[in-house]
């Protein structure tokens, strides 16, 4: 199986996404919102309210990450990816506000793979535990709302060729049903 | 009888806190190197090298290897004849998680209170768990304990009539509802017998065996190992789920005698971020 390398800028567009197959590699450049359970929490609130959000939705990018604090001289921290599982009950108000992926570690429900088709929506793996090396691909952190969650917080990270795997694409596909179909054995 | 000042213990846990989160072991990442060479997945492959090469990047960044910092977890085992003085021992290890954490720019991971979920800033209180021994020692052994990987950790109260059989079944089901999201390759910790909260107990502890992989003393805990090893590793779950032969690193089990009615067993999941280290005073 070849791996196929896309490079990727955000705001994504429908037309990013529809050649994109579970197990590719992509290399995200842009701007992406770090964003986690606590911060999820408010977005949805707001939405649900038909407040504006801290940020604009359409084609946007959400990073599962609660960063470690940065060294002085350093941009930001260890900044691995968090289980998206837990995102899980958000999807269908996060991706229906205009999102287009989502960045975490693990599987995800069938109902979310379903939501993501409904509304177009892939969802990315990055490598979990690996946070320290991630580090390398952002080149810029800003604060848009909430400071009080701390490591929680709704933050702008700038990204370059920041590499992630295609977990979950278009058709509904799952790296991590596929992943056992290939390769459980009986013993 | 022995004196030792708890400021020595504070200390221990600032710089084991600081050491276990930046410097995975040299001993851990040659197990790692190990899993690369078994792995038969060439996407396998490339995650564990990814892993491999980020405990290398942490060291050289000084940044901690993954952001999970962890719950602080701490096993005290303190000999009867010691006199602690300079304050209290939960003070003091608490004194060291918050240090280690401001010092080593860790992530406070901790919220005070479980429903109304304010972070405690400092990665307070630490899991303590005190066990007192023989002698004048004492020895304190700490986990950077990821919450990735304990989420996915599970007891259940088995029948004595579903035998080795029902333990290999009820680990390899947890370990395949984990899936991708502990982050494995994993480390299994397992507790066998005791009872309820023992039983969990059994398998925190047997996350802090090391080396990594040493097999259990008795030969047939040491042969349950390696058959609940070879049953995880046929899962095809895969580095960090996503397909392969290596799901697990090793399988450490604990036992505990136990009441004629029950077979309690408890899988406690560490992820490929296995940080711990230990200290005598």
């Amino acid at each position: 199986m070849t791996v196929r390398t896309t490079h990727l800028t955000t705001p994504l567009k429908d037309a990013d996404l529809k050649n994109l197959k579970i197990g590719d590699k992509v290399l995200l450049s842009g701007e992406i919102y770090a964003a986690r359970d606590a911060a999820h929490k408010r977005l949805v609130k707001l939405f649900r309210e038909g407040a504006a959000l801290p940020f604009d939705p359409k084609g946007a990018v959400i990073y599962y990450t609660g960063p470690t604090p940065a060294r002085e001289g350093q941009i930001i921290g260890s900044c691995g990816p968090t289980t998206s599982s837990r995102m899980d009950a958000y999807m269908d108000d996060i991706l229906s506000a205009g999102v287009k992926a989502t960045i975490g570690k693990g599987g995800r429900s069938a109902e979310v793979r379903e939501i993501q088709r409904k509304y177009g929506a892939v969802y990315f793996s990055a490598v979990g535990g690996t946070g320290a090396i991630l580090s390398e691909n952002v080149t810029k952190v800003e604060l848009v709302a909430w400071e009080d969650l701390g490591t929680e917080a709704l933050r702008r990270l700038t990204v370059k060729d920041f590499p992630v795997i295609v977990a979950n694409d278009l058709a509904g596909n799952d790296i991590f049903l596929e992943a056992r179909t290939r390769w459980a054995r009986k013993i | 009888m022995r004196e030792i000042d708890v400021g020595k213990i504070s200390d221990a846990v600032r710089n084991l806190a600081i050491e276990v989160n930046i410097h995975l072991s040299e001993g851990f990442v040659e197990r790692l190197q190990k899993a690369l060479a078994q792995e038969k997945s060439e996407l396998g492959r490339e995650l564990l090298q990814r892993v491999i090469d980020n405990a290398r990047a942490a060291r050289e960044k000084m940044l901690p290897a993954c952001q999970d910092t962890g719950t602080a977890v701490v096993f005290a085992e303190i000999g009867q004849d010691v006199h602690l003085t300079g304050g209290n021992l939960i003070g003091a290890i608490n004194d060291g998680v918050a240090r280690g954490w401001r010092d080593g720019l860790l992530r406070a991971s901790i919220v005070g209170d479980p429903i109304t979920r304010m972070n405690t800033g400092d990665n307070t209180p630490a899991v303590v768990h005190t066990f007192i021994v023989p002698g004048e020692k004492l020895r304190i052994s700490f986990m950077a304990k990821g919450s990735g990987c304990e989420n996915m950790s599970r007891l259940k109260m088995l029948k004595p009539s579903d035998g080795e059989e029902g333990i290999l079944k009820f680990i390899e089901e947890t370990v395949v509802e984990a899936g991708g999201r502990p982050c494995p390759p994993v480390t299994l910790g397992v507790g066998i017998g005791g009872d309820f909260e023992q039983c969990a107990l059994l398998a925190k502890k047997a996350l802090f065996r090391d080396p990594i992989g040493a097999p259990h003393p008795l030969k047939h805990i040491a042969q349950l190992e390696e058959k609940i090893l070879e049953r995880v590793n046929a899962t095809g779950i895969g580095p960090l789920g996503m397909g392969g032969t290596v799901t697990a690193l090793a399988v450490h089990v604990e036992t505990a005698p136990v009441h004629i009615s029950s077979l309690p067993v408890a899988v406690n999941i560490d992820c490929h971020a296995h940080r711990h280290g230990s200290l005598s005073l």
